[in-house]
Protein backbone atom coordinates (compact mmCIF):
# COMPACT_ATOMS: atom_id res chain seq x y z
CA UNK A 1 0.00 0.00 0.00
CA UNK A 2 1.17 3.51 -0.81
CA UNK A 3 2.11 5.54 2.24
CA UNK A 4 1.19 9.16 2.71
CA UNK A 5 2.91 11.95 4.59
CA UNK A 6 0.88 14.13 6.92
CA UNK A 7 0.98 16.86 4.23
CA UNK A 8 -0.68 14.70 1.53
CA UNK A 9 -4.02 16.59 1.62
CA UNK A 10 -2.15 19.88 1.48
CA UNK A 11 -0.30 18.85 -1.70
CA UNK A 12 -3.57 17.86 -3.35
CA UNK A 13 -5.20 21.16 -2.35
CA UNK A 14 -2.24 22.96 -3.92
CA UNK A 15 -2.86 21.12 -7.19
CA UNK A 16 0.18 18.85 -7.08
CA UNK A 17 0.65 16.09 -9.61
CA UNK A 18 1.23 13.12 -7.32
CA UNK A 19 3.48 10.14 -8.07
CA UNK A 20 4.62 7.01 -6.32
CA UNK A 21 8.14 7.51 -4.97
CA UNK A 22 9.66 4.54 -3.12
CA UNK A 23 6.20 3.47 -1.95
CA UNK A 24 5.15 7.00 -0.95
CA UNK A 25 2.50 9.15 -2.63
CA UNK A 26 4.48 12.36 -3.19
CA UNK A 27 4.15 15.60 -5.21
CA UNK A 28 6.11 15.51 -8.50
CA UNK A 29 5.35 19.17 -9.20
CA UNK A 30 2.66 21.75 -8.53
CA UNK A 31 2.45 22.99 -12.14
CA UNK A 32 5.88 23.50 -13.65
CA UNK A 33 8.95 21.60 -12.52
CA UNK A 34 11.29 24.04 -14.25
CA UNK A 35 9.73 27.12 -12.62
CA UNK A 36 10.02 25.39 -9.26
CA UNK A 37 13.67 24.67 -9.94
CA UNK A 38 14.37 28.33 -10.76
CA UNK A 39 12.43 29.46 -7.67
CA UNK A 40 14.83 27.52 -5.42
CA UNK A 41 17.95 28.85 -7.21
CA UNK A 42 16.74 32.47 -7.32
CA UNK A 43 14.45 32.88 -4.29
CA UNK A 44 13.43 29.86 -2.24
CA UNK A 45 11.06 26.95 -2.05
CA UNK A 46 9.95 24.21 0.32
CA UNK A 47 9.80 20.46 0.03
CA UNK A 48 7.82 17.95 2.04
CA UNK A 49 10.50 15.38 2.88
CA UNK A 50 8.51 13.65 5.61
CA UNK A 51 8.85 10.36 3.75
CA UNK A 52 12.46 10.30 4.90
CA UNK A 53 12.86 8.66 8.27
CA UNK A 54 14.41 10.24 11.35
CA UNK A 55 15.92 7.65 13.68
CA UNK A 56 16.99 8.47 17.22
CA UNK A 57 19.88 6.55 18.60
CA UNK A 58 20.53 6.77 22.34
CA UNK A 59 22.56 4.91 24.95
CA UNK A 60 26.01 4.66 26.47
CA UNK A 61 27.28 2.72 23.44
CA UNK A 62 25.61 4.90 20.78
CA UNK A 63 28.95 6.35 19.63
CA UNK A 64 30.67 2.96 19.64
CA UNK A 65 27.80 1.55 17.58
CA UNK A 66 28.03 4.29 14.93
CA UNK A 67 31.83 3.96 14.74
CA UNK A 68 31.31 0.40 13.49
CA UNK A 69 28.01 0.83 11.66
CA UNK A 70 28.79 3.60 9.18
CA UNK A 71 31.71 4.26 6.85
CA UNK A 72 32.37 7.87 7.81
CA UNK A 73 33.97 8.51 11.18
CA UNK A 74 31.48 9.70 13.77
CA UNK A 75 34.41 10.89 15.93
CA UNK A 76 34.54 13.89 13.57
CA UNK A 77 31.43 15.08 15.43
CA UNK A 78 32.95 16.98 18.35
CA UNK A 79 30.55 19.88 18.64
CA UNK A 80 26.92 19.42 19.59
CA UNK A 81 24.58 19.82 16.62
CA UNK A 82 27.27 18.97 14.03
CA UNK A 83 26.11 16.78 11.15
CA UNK A 84 27.99 14.16 9.15
CA UNK A 85 27.13 12.58 5.78
CA UNK A 86 27.95 8.89 5.51
CA UNK A 87 27.32 5.68 3.66
CA UNK A 88 26.24 2.56 5.55
CA UNK A 89 27.89 -0.47 3.96
CA UNK A 90 27.35 -4.21 3.95
CA UNK A 91 30.20 -6.70 4.51
CA UNK A 92 31.03 -6.79 0.80
CA UNK A 93 31.40 -3.00 0.74
CA UNK A 94 28.11 -2.25 -1.08
CA UNK A 95 26.05 0.75 -0.05
CA UNK A 96 22.98 -0.17 2.03
CA UNK A 97 22.02 3.49 2.28
CA UNK A 98 23.42 6.99 2.57
CA UNK A 99 22.40 9.03 5.58
CA UNK A 100 23.06 12.06 7.72
CA UNK A 101 23.88 11.69 11.38
CA UNK A 102 23.47 14.61 13.78
CA UNK A 103 25.33 14.70 17.10
CA UNK A 104 22.75 15.84 19.66
CA UNK A 105 24.62 15.18 22.95
CA UNK A 106 26.87 12.50 24.42
CA UNK A 107 25.13 9.18 23.82
CA UNK A 108 22.48 10.83 21.64
CA UNK A 109 22.37 10.96 17.85
CA UNK A 110 19.74 11.47 15.17
CA UNK A 111 20.05 9.74 11.81
CA UNK A 112 18.04 10.62 8.72
CA UNK A 113 17.69 7.70 6.31
CA UNK A 114 16.05 7.35 2.89
CA UNK A 115 12.35 6.54 2.52
CA UNK A 116 12.63 3.52 0.23
CA UNK A 117 15.34 1.88 2.31
CA UNK A 118 14.04 2.71 5.80
CA UNK A 119 12.70 -0.74 6.76
CA UNK A 120 15.79 -2.50 5.41
CA UNK A 121 18.08 -0.04 7.22
CA UNK A 122 16.27 -0.41 10.54
CA UNK A 123 16.39 -4.22 10.35
CA UNK A 124 20.11 -4.06 9.53
CA UNK A 125 20.83 -1.67 12.41
CA UNK A 126 18.84 -3.75 14.90
CA UNK A 127 20.67 -6.92 13.82
CA UNK A 128 24.12 -5.31 14.15
CA UNK A 129 23.23 -3.85 17.54
CA UNK A 130 22.21 -7.29 18.79
CA UNK A 131 25.24 -8.98 17.22
CA UNK A 132 27.70 -6.52 18.78
CA UNK A 133 25.86 -6.60 22.13
CA UNK A 134 26.00 -2.84 22.61
CA UNK A 135 23.88 -0.73 24.91
CA UNK A 136 21.77 1.59 22.74
CA UNK A 137 18.21 1.98 21.52
CA UNK A 138 17.13 2.63 17.92
CA UNK A 139 13.88 4.58 17.65
CA UNK A 140 12.39 5.39 14.22
CA UNK A 141 10.46 8.65 14.57
CA UNK A 142 7.41 8.25 12.36
CA UNK A 143 5.72 10.80 14.62
CA UNK A 144 7.84 13.52 13.00
CA UNK A 145 7.45 15.41 9.73
CA UNK A 146 10.21 17.13 7.76
CA UNK A 147 10.06 20.28 5.66
CA UNK A 148 13.13 21.45 3.74
CA UNK A 149 13.24 25.16 2.88
CA UNK A 150 16.02 25.93 0.42
CA UNK A 151 17.25 28.90 -1.60
CA UNK A 152 19.02 32.24 -1.15
CA UNK A 153 16.00 33.74 0.67
CA UNK A 154 15.04 30.58 2.57
CA UNK A 155 16.34 31.55 5.99
CA UNK A 156 14.87 35.06 5.97
CA UNK A 157 11.46 33.74 5.00
CA UNK A 158 11.55 30.97 7.60
CA UNK A 159 12.34 33.56 10.28
CA UNK A 160 9.44 35.64 9.01
CA UNK A 161 7.09 32.65 9.33
CA UNK A 162 8.58 31.26 12.55
CA UNK A 163 10.19 34.24 14.31
CA UNK A 164 10.73 32.25 17.50
CA UNK A 165 13.33 30.11 15.70
CA UNK A 166 15.60 32.96 14.62
CA UNK A 167 17.85 33.47 17.64
CA UNK A 168 18.84 29.83 17.81
CA UNK A 169 19.12 29.12 14.07
CA UNK A 170 20.82 32.30 12.85
CA UNK A 171 24.32 31.48 14.16
CA UNK A 172 24.28 27.95 12.67
CA UNK A 173 27.10 27.24 10.25
CA UNK A 174 26.43 24.87 7.33
CA UNK A 175 25.84 21.23 8.37
CA UNK A 176 24.73 21.91 11.94
CA UNK A 177 21.42 21.55 13.75
CA UNK A 178 19.75 22.99 16.82
CA UNK A 179 16.59 22.17 18.75
CA UNK A 180 14.22 25.11 19.21
CA UNK A 181 11.09 24.17 21.13
CA UNK A 182 9.22 21.70 18.92
CA UNK A 183 11.56 22.22 15.99
CA UNK A 184 14.81 20.52 15.09
CA UNK A 185 16.38 22.94 12.62
CA UNK A 186 19.33 21.89 10.47
CA UNK A 187 21.45 23.73 7.92
CA UNK A 188 21.58 20.66 5.70
CA UNK A 189 19.94 20.19 2.32
CA UNK A 190 19.89 18.52 -1.06
CA UNK A 191 19.90 21.44 -3.49
CA UNK A 192 23.28 23.19 -3.29
CA UNK A 193 21.58 26.27 -1.81
CA UNK A 194 21.54 27.51 1.75
CA UNK A 195 18.47 26.95 3.89
CA UNK A 196 17.00 24.78 6.60
CA UNK A 197 15.67 21.29 7.01
CA UNK A 198 13.03 21.52 9.74
CA UNK A 199 11.97 18.39 11.60
CA UNK A 200 8.83 18.85 13.68
CA UNK A 201 5.98 16.90 15.27
CA UNK A 202 3.70 15.60 12.48
CA UNK A 203 0.62 17.22 14.03
CA UNK A 204 2.18 20.68 13.57
CA UNK A 205 3.22 20.12 9.95
CA UNK A 206 0.07 21.52 8.26
CA UNK A 207 0.08 24.68 10.37
CA UNK A 208 3.77 25.32 9.77
CA UNK A 209 3.49 24.56 6.02
CA UNK A 210 0.63 27.09 5.86
CA UNK A 211 2.72 29.72 7.68
CA UNK A 212 5.59 29.12 5.28
CA UNK A 213 3.23 29.46 2.31
CA UNK A 214 1.98 32.76 3.73
CA UNK A 215 5.58 33.97 4.01
CA UNK A 216 5.77 33.53 0.22
CA UNK A 217 7.63 30.24 0.11
CA UNK A 218 6.67 28.23 -2.93
CA UNK A 219 6.03 24.47 -2.65
CA UNK A 220 8.47 22.40 -4.74
CA UNK A 221 7.96 18.84 -5.95
CA UNK A 222 10.31 15.89 -6.18
CA UNK A 223 10.89 16.59 -9.88
CA UNK A 224 12.76 19.82 -9.15
CA UNK A 225 14.37 18.20 -6.12
CA UNK A 226 16.03 15.76 -8.54
CA UNK A 227 17.28 18.40 -11.01
CA UNK A 228 18.52 20.57 -8.11
CA UNK A 229 20.47 17.74 -6.46
CA UNK A 230 21.92 16.67 -9.80
CA UNK A 231 23.13 20.22 -10.53
CA UNK A 232 24.63 20.22 -7.02
CA UNK A 233 26.40 16.92 -7.84
CA UNK A 234 24.74 15.04 -5.00
CA UNK A 235 24.17 11.31 -5.24
CA UNK A 236 20.75 9.68 -5.21
CA UNK A 237 20.48 6.31 -3.52
CA UNK A 238 19.22 3.56 -5.83
CA UNK A 239 20.41 5.47 -8.86
CA UNK A 240 24.04 6.54 -8.36
CA UNK A 241 24.75 3.81 -5.83
CA UNK A 242 23.23 0.74 -4.28
CA UNK A 243 24.24 -2.50 -2.56
CA UNK A 244 26.18 -3.68 -5.60
CA UNK A 245 28.28 -0.52 -5.91
CA UNK A 246 31.38 0.37 -3.92
CA UNK A 247 31.26 3.88 -2.42
CA UNK A 248 34.75 4.32 -3.91
CA UNK A 249 33.19 4.00 -7.39
CA UNK A 250 30.28 6.31 -6.52
CA UNK A 251 32.18 9.46 -5.60
CA UNK A 252 31.97 8.83 -1.87
CA UNK A 253 35.69 8.25 -1.16
CA UNK A 254 35.77 11.62 0.64
CA UNK A 255 33.37 10.23 3.25
CA UNK A 256 35.55 7.22 4.01
CA UNK A 257 38.79 7.10 5.94
CA UNK A 258 40.55 3.82 5.24
CA UNK A 259 43.80 4.86 6.97
CA UNK A 260 42.46 5.16 10.52
CA UNK A 261 42.71 2.07 12.75
CA UNK A 262 38.91 2.15 13.29
CA UNK A 263 37.10 -0.92 11.95
CA UNK A 264 33.69 -0.59 10.30
CA UNK A 265 31.40 -2.84 8.30
CA UNK A 266 32.66 -3.08 4.73
CA UNK A 267 36.19 -1.81 5.43
CA UNK A 268 37.92 -5.13 4.71
CA UNK A 269 36.10 -5.38 1.39
CA UNK A 270 37.01 -1.81 0.43
CA UNK A 271 40.69 -2.42 1.25
CA UNK A 272 40.68 -5.58 -0.86
CA UNK A 273 38.91 -3.91 -3.80
CA UNK A 274 40.44 -0.58 -4.81
CA UNK A 275 38.35 1.81 -6.93
CA UNK A 276 37.60 0.54 -10.45
CA UNK A 277 35.85 3.65 -11.79
CA UNK A 278 35.87 7.41 -11.36
CA UNK A 279 32.63 9.15 -10.55
CA UNK A 280 32.52 12.33 -12.63
CA UNK A 281 30.18 14.83 -14.22
CA UNK A 282 29.25 15.14 -17.88
CA UNK A 283 28.15 18.25 -19.70
CA UNK A 284 26.46 17.53 -23.01
CA UNK A 285 27.86 19.76 -25.75
CA UNK A 286 25.37 18.60 -28.40
CA UNK A 287 21.61 18.98 -28.14
CA UNK A 288 19.78 16.20 -26.33
CA UNK A 289 19.23 14.86 -22.84
CA UNK A 290 21.57 12.54 -20.95
CA UNK A 291 19.77 9.78 -19.03
CA UNK A 292 20.69 7.01 -16.61
CA UNK A 293 22.19 3.85 -18.13
CA UNK A 294 23.37 5.48 -21.37
CA UNK A 295 26.76 4.19 -22.48
CA UNK A 296 29.74 6.54 -22.43
CA UNK A 297 32.61 5.88 -24.83
CA UNK A 298 35.99 7.28 -23.82
CA UNK A 299 39.55 6.95 -25.07
CA UNK A 300 40.23 4.66 -22.12
CA UNK A 301 37.19 2.39 -22.29
CA UNK A 302 33.46 2.56 -21.66
CA UNK A 303 31.53 4.06 -18.78
CA UNK A 304 27.90 4.48 -17.81
CA UNK A 305 25.66 7.36 -16.83
CA UNK A 306 24.01 6.82 -13.43
CA UNK A 307 21.83 9.98 -13.37
CA UNK A 308 21.13 12.44 -16.14
CA UNK A 309 18.77 15.29 -16.80
CA UNK A 310 18.33 18.65 -18.43
CA UNK A 311 19.79 21.34 -16.19
CA UNK A 312 17.38 24.28 -16.00
CA UNK A 313 20.15 26.53 -14.62
CA UNK A 314 22.73 25.72 -17.30
CA UNK A 315 20.15 25.20 -20.06
CA UNK A 316 21.97 22.08 -21.21
CA UNK A 317 22.02 18.46 -20.24
CA UNK A 318 24.18 17.19 -17.37
CA UNK A 319 24.87 13.78 -15.88
CA UNK A 320 26.73 11.87 -13.21
CA UNK A 321 28.66 8.93 -14.61
CA UNK A 322 31.01 6.12 -13.69
CA UNK A 323 33.96 6.43 -16.07
CA UNK A 324 37.29 4.61 -16.54
CA UNK A 325 39.96 5.52 -13.96
CA UNK A 326 42.18 7.15 -16.60
CA UNK A 327 39.48 9.65 -17.60
CA UNK A 328 40.61 13.27 -17.16
CA UNK A 329 38.57 16.36 -16.32
CA UNK A 330 38.13 18.41 -19.50
CA UNK A 331 38.35 15.56 -21.99
CA UNK A 332 35.52 14.94 -24.41
CA UNK A 333 33.65 11.66 -24.60
CA UNK A 334 30.83 10.22 -26.70
CA UNK A 335 27.44 9.24 -25.30
CA UNK A 336 25.17 6.82 -27.13
CA UNK A 337 21.66 8.25 -27.24
CA UNK A 338 19.25 6.21 -29.34
CA UNK A 339 20.89 5.87 -32.76
CA UNK A 340 23.22 8.84 -32.28
CA UNK A 341 26.59 9.43 -30.70
CA UNK A 342 26.74 12.81 -28.95
CA UNK A 343 29.71 14.71 -27.55
CA UNK A 344 30.00 15.52 -23.85
CA UNK A 345 32.71 17.12 -21.74
CA UNK A 346 33.98 15.54 -18.54
CA UNK A 347 33.70 17.93 -15.58
CA UNK A 348 33.86 17.83 -11.80
CA UNK A 349 30.52 16.49 -10.57
CA UNK A 350 29.30 19.76 -9.08
CA UNK A 351 27.61 21.90 -11.70
CA UNK A 352 25.86 24.63 -9.71
CA UNK A 353 26.32 25.93 -6.17
CA UNK A 354 24.53 28.85 -4.50
CA UNK A 355 22.88 29.91 -7.75
CA UNK A 356 26.18 30.04 -9.67
CA UNK A 357 27.26 27.82 -12.54
CA UNK A 358 30.58 26.11 -11.80
CA UNK A 359 31.19 24.55 -15.21
CA UNK B 1 -9.00 18.25 -21.40
CA UNK B 2 -8.43 20.56 -24.35
CA UNK B 3 -9.29 18.48 -27.45
CA UNK B 4 -10.29 20.62 -30.47
CA UNK B 5 -13.08 19.07 -32.52
CA UNK B 6 -11.57 20.01 -35.90
CA UNK B 7 -8.55 17.71 -35.51
CA UNK B 8 -7.94 13.97 -35.81
CA UNK B 9 -6.09 11.99 -33.14
CA UNK B 10 -4.21 8.77 -32.39
CA UNK B 11 -4.28 6.60 -29.29
CA UNK B 12 -0.60 7.46 -28.80
CA UNK B 13 -1.57 11.15 -28.30
CA UNK B 14 -0.65 12.73 -31.64
CA UNK B 15 -2.99 15.28 -33.21
CA UNK B 16 -3.38 15.50 -36.99
CA UNK B 17 -4.69 18.35 -39.12
CA UNK B 18 -5.45 17.87 -42.82
CA UNK B 19 -4.32 20.91 -44.82
CA UNK B 20 -5.90 22.20 -48.02
CA UNK B 21 -2.94 20.96 -50.08
CA UNK B 22 -3.54 17.41 -48.86
CA UNK B 23 -0.57 17.28 -46.47
CA UNK B 24 -1.13 16.58 -42.77
CA UNK B 25 0.34 18.52 -39.85
CA UNK B 26 1.23 16.52 -36.74
CA UNK B 27 1.83 17.47 -33.11
CA UNK B 28 1.26 16.05 -29.65
CA UNK B 29 -1.96 16.70 -27.76
CA UNK B 30 -2.43 19.00 -24.81
CA UNK B 31 -3.12 15.90 -22.72
CA UNK B 32 0.24 14.44 -23.82
CA UNK B 33 2.22 17.57 -22.91
CA UNK B 34 0.53 17.59 -19.52
CA UNK B 35 1.51 13.97 -18.90
CA UNK B 36 5.10 14.68 -19.95
CA UNK B 37 5.63 17.88 -17.99
CA UNK B 38 8.06 20.63 -19.01
CA UNK B 39 9.59 19.75 -22.38
CA UNK B 40 13.29 20.49 -22.78
CA UNK B 41 14.27 18.79 -26.04
CA UNK B 42 12.61 17.92 -29.34
CA UNK B 43 14.21 15.81 -32.07
CA UNK B 44 12.49 15.93 -35.46
CA UNK B 45 12.78 13.63 -38.50
CA UNK B 46 14.68 14.47 -41.69
CA UNK B 47 12.61 15.99 -44.48
CA UNK B 48 12.10 13.36 -47.17
CA UNK B 49 12.06 10.46 -44.74
CA UNK B 50 9.42 7.84 -45.54
CA UNK B 51 7.58 6.41 -42.57
CA UNK B 52 5.10 3.62 -42.02
CA UNK B 53 2.08 4.24 -39.81
CA UNK B 54 2.97 3.99 -36.12
CA UNK B 55 6.68 4.18 -36.89
CA UNK B 56 8.81 6.40 -34.60
CA UNK B 57 9.01 9.83 -36.20
CA UNK B 58 10.19 12.26 -33.51
CA UNK B 59 11.27 12.35 -29.87
CA UNK B 60 10.08 14.75 -27.21
CA UNK B 61 11.93 14.84 -23.91
CA UNK B 62 10.73 16.37 -20.69
CA UNK B 63 12.93 16.93 -17.63
CA UNK B 64 11.85 13.51 -16.50
CA UNK B 65 11.79 11.24 -19.57
CA UNK B 66 12.06 10.74 -23.31
CA UNK B 67 8.96 9.87 -25.31
CA UNK B 68 8.54 8.81 -28.95
CA UNK B 69 6.17 10.56 -31.32
CA UNK B 70 4.78 8.23 -33.99
CA UNK B 71 3.76 8.79 -37.58
CA UNK B 72 -0.05 8.72 -37.42
CA UNK B 73 -0.27 7.41 -40.98
CA UNK B 74 2.16 6.20 -43.66
CA UNK B 75 3.78 8.95 -45.69
CA UNK B 76 6.76 11.18 -46.38
CA UNK B 77 8.02 14.00 -44.15
CA UNK B 78 7.69 17.26 -46.10
CA UNK B 79 8.53 19.85 -43.43
CA UNK B 80 9.53 20.14 -39.78
CA UNK B 81 9.04 22.98 -37.33
CA UNK B 82 12.39 24.48 -36.26
CA UNK B 83 10.62 26.74 -33.72
CA UNK B 84 9.85 23.81 -31.40
CA UNK B 85 13.48 22.66 -31.53
CA UNK B 86 14.59 26.11 -30.39
CA UNK B 87 11.78 26.43 -27.82
CA UNK B 88 10.51 23.01 -26.70
CA UNK B 89 8.43 24.76 -24.00
CA UNK B 90 6.19 26.16 -26.74
CA UNK B 91 4.60 22.68 -26.88
CA UNK B 92 3.64 23.04 -23.21
CA UNK B 93 2.28 26.53 -23.83
CA UNK B 94 0.09 25.63 -26.83
CA UNK B 95 0.31 22.04 -28.01
CA UNK B 96 -1.96 22.67 -31.00
CA UNK B 97 0.01 25.66 -32.28
CA UNK B 98 3.43 24.05 -31.75
CA UNK B 99 3.30 21.49 -34.56
CA UNK B 100 6.20 19.07 -35.01
CA UNK B 101 6.18 17.88 -38.63
CA UNK B 102 4.14 17.73 -41.83
CA UNK B 103 3.65 14.63 -43.97
CA UNK B 104 2.43 13.82 -47.45
CA UNK B 105 0.19 10.80 -46.89
CA UNK B 106 0.93 7.64 -48.88
CA UNK B 107 -2.81 7.14 -48.99
CA UNK B 108 -4.97 10.22 -48.19
CA UNK B 109 -7.90 8.04 -47.09
CA UNK B 110 -5.81 6.73 -44.14
CA UNK B 111 -6.67 9.92 -42.27
CA UNK B 112 -10.32 8.88 -42.09
CA UNK B 113 -9.39 5.91 -39.91
CA UNK B 114 -7.90 8.15 -37.19
CA UNK B 115 -9.83 9.00 -34.02
CA UNK B 116 -12.13 12.00 -33.93
CA UNK B 117 -12.22 14.29 -30.88
CA UNK B 118 -14.93 12.27 -29.11
CA UNK B 119 -13.13 8.96 -29.65
CA UNK B 120 -9.82 10.47 -28.49
CA UNK B 121 -11.45 11.93 -25.40
CA UNK B 122 -12.73 8.46 -24.53
CA UNK B 123 -9.35 6.89 -25.33
CA UNK B 124 -7.37 9.41 -23.27
CA UNK B 125 -9.67 8.95 -20.28
CA UNK B 126 -8.90 5.21 -20.11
Amino acid sequence: MTQKTVLNDMHRRLGAKMVDFGGWDMPLHYGSQIEEHHAVRRDCGMFDVSHMCAVDLAGTDARKFLLRLIANNVDKLRERGKALYSAMLNESGGVIDDLIVYFIADGQYRLVINAGTAEKDLAWMAARLAEWQLDATIAPRRDLAMIAVQGPNAKTKVWQALPETRTASEPLKPFYAVTVGDYFIATTGYTGESGFEITLPAHLAETVWQKLLEAGIRPIGLGARDTLRLEAGMNLYGQDMDETVSPLDAGLAWTIDLEAPRDFVGKTALLANPPSKQFLGLLLLDKGVLRAHQKVITANGDGEITSGTFSPTLQQSIALARLPLATAIGETVQVEIRDKSLTAKVVKPCFVRNGKALV
Amino acid sequence: MNIPSNLKYTKSHEWVRVETDGTVTVGITDHAQELLGDLVFVELPEVGKELAAEQEAAVVESVKAASDVYAPIAGTITETNPAVVDAPESVNQDAYAAWLFKMKPANPADVDALLDAAAYTASAAE
